[in-house]
């Protein structure tokens, strides 16, 4: 009988805690609705997203440079960390001696702790004036925010796709060799394509990295709210946008900020929904399901 | 004397300091039907591992002593291991399909060879999908996932994808320990249909098996080999007395 109840009540408490985290997570997001709409009802949810100033002390609140500020960091990061992080999985996973192994992974593991903020100061000091001196401008740009991030996601994606190589059944490894494939065969034709659904779960974390960084980012994109006409110039965040301002917003500046926060929240959720559809059609499960 | 494919002499494997194979001695006839008995660990898998240089992957190996294919030492620095897997192929104890349709499966060996004529290619599968007395059944989902076959259909999908690269031996690994009665009858039968075409070496631990697919039969014991011959010989009339304690079933 004893026995019963504790186990009734472990079941209750597990519960308690999924449904807490969740029930958390809605209560944030219905605060920032709640908070931005005011300001989406007085512009206009149109003229919110698709302006193209983003002026409060005149009374224009319009993100869209923001959007592409953010989308184009997050593009750009992606673009220079997917396939070096791919990379370094592989050769962590499949060529690396082990006891060289032994030491990168936890190395590249704890640059996934490092405070953004450090990361941000860096760029400032170092990666800043570099870009400055052989690209020409300020130095602050989006292509440098983008190579900051770069090497935020990077970890990231480089652990979670060397533990999707490394979990392929040792079988499939030796079936492929045992019929006369190179090893570069093996990982290319088997091992990538059966850790595919592991790799991808890796660089949607990276991408929801990358476009949540608010810190790093203001440090070294320049922050100007005007669509950049090159990678080289500066742009605005979206994550940017609220922390710059929040200190000083008032009334419908501060609702707008929120409302920044909605377009946020949006992109993100469209962002994975397009992924999803991408794993549904080529059958990549994440595990178990859809992400 | 009957024609030997694979000649190995003073045979001896290391992992690391324990001696796996000891001193082994062994021919092996072309087309013929070879079966390696033995108790758990005595080193059949690792004999036949080393065949195909499949030990390679475990960087503490070590082997010293001959081992010839047609006369040719397989360990030689001139040797491609691509070429000699092509020509010595392996079936798994566990059935080990790619995560790959069907097709691809069998494909696969003629692909990564640079075969790439897709007319050639179905050709081919479907010749090895039929000796592997599998295409009657798969021939109207090719497209299908591997995965979703029965246990002994993956089995013979493996021998089909084994054949496919054209080998002149086939190495098996207790190719029907993880499988029920009637998917080992259809293997044991698959085994009989190939002996005349290609040199099969067989690790059991089926007694029956052994008797039941193989002419010749070697009997590993702490890593070295007690009795070999005519499998009629040791199994009617064994001369060691062990092995005729392991083969009547009184050890291992």
């Amino acid at each position: 009988m004893a026995r019963n109840w504790e186990e009734f009540l472990v079941e209750k408490v597990l519960l308690l805690a999924a449904i807490s985290s969740i029930i958390i997570i809605l209560l944030i997001i219905g605060f920032v609705i709640q908070q931005g709409i005011p300001a989406m009802e007085q512009v206009g949810p149109l003229n919110f997203i698709f302006g193209m100033d983003w002026s409060p002390s005149y009374g224009l609140y319009g993100v869209f440079p923001m959007i592409v500020g953010s989308l184009g960091m997050t593009a750009l990061a992606l673009l220079f960390a997917v396939p070096l992080s791919i990379f370094g999985a592989i050769f962590l996973a499949e060529v690396a001696p082990k006891n060289m192994r032994k030491i990168l992974k936890p190395t590249i593991q704890t640059l996934a702790g490092i405070p953004s903020v450090i990361y941000g100061f860096f760029g400032l000091i170092v990666l800043v004036p570099f870009m400055r001196i052989h690209f020409g401008g300020s130095g602050f740009s989006m292509l440098t925010a983008s190579i900051i991030l770069t090497v935020m996601v990077l970890p990231t994606i480089l652990s979670i796709s060397e533990d999707a190589l490394r979990s392929i059944p040792l079988e499939y490894k030796e079936a492929s060799l045992a019929l006369g494939a190179t090893h570069w065969q093996t990982i290319k034709n088997v091992i990538f394509p059966a850790a595919l659904p592991g790799i991808v779960t890796g660089i949607i974390l990276g991408m929801g990295r990358a476009i949540g960084e608010t810190m790093a980012v203001i440090m070294v994109a320049g922050n100007t709210p005007i669509i950049p006409g090159s990678i080289l110039e500066p742009a605005r965040a979206l994550t940017s946008n609220i922390a710059l301002e929040m200190g000083y917003a008032l009334g419908l500046h501060y609702n707008a900020l929120f409302a920044t926060g909605i377009v946020l929240l949006m992109m993100i959720i469209v962002l994975l929904v397009i992924t999803n559809y991408i794993n549904y059609k080529r059958k990549v499960t994440v595990g178990g399901g859809y992400l | 004397m009957e024609n030997i494919i694979i000649e190995v002499k003073e045979l001896n494997t290391y992992f690391d300091e324990s001696h796996i194979l000891k001193d082994v001695y062994l021919d092996i006839p072309r087309n013929a039907v070879t079966s390696l008995i033995g108790p758990s660990g005595c080193g059949k898998s690792t004999f036949l591992r080393t065949l195909n240089r499949m030990n390679d992957v475990i960087p503490t190996f070590k082997k010293e002593g001959t081992t010839l294919l047609d006369g040719k030492e397989i360990y030689d620095h001139d040797v491609d291991v691509v070429d000699l897997r092509k020509r010595v192929g392996m079936v798994f104890q566990k059935p080990n399909p790619f995560p790959k349709s069907i097709f691809e499966n069998v494909a696969y060996g003629l692909r990564v060879h640079g075969n790439n004529d897709k007319k050639d290619l179905e050709r081919r599968v479907e010749a090895s999908l039929k000796e592997a007395a599998l295409w009657d059944e798969v021939k109207d989902k090719l497209d299908d996932s591997a995965m979703g076959l029965s246990g002994g259909q993956q089995q013979r999908l493996c021998i089909a994808r084994t054949m496919a690269v054209e080998p002149e031996v086939i190495l098996m690994d207790e190719p029907c320990s993880a499988l029920d009665p009637i998917s080992t009858t259809k293997i044991e039968d698959l085994i009989h249909k190939l002996k005349n075409e290609f040199t099969i070496i067989i690790v059991t631990h089926n007694m029956q098996q052994a008797t039941r697919v193989s002419k010749y039969t070697a009997f590993f014991l702490h890593g070295e080999i007690v009795e070999k011959g005519l499998t009629d010989k040791i199994f009617i009339e064994p001369e060691d007395k062990r092995t005729e304690d392991y083969i009547t079933g009184r050890f291992g």
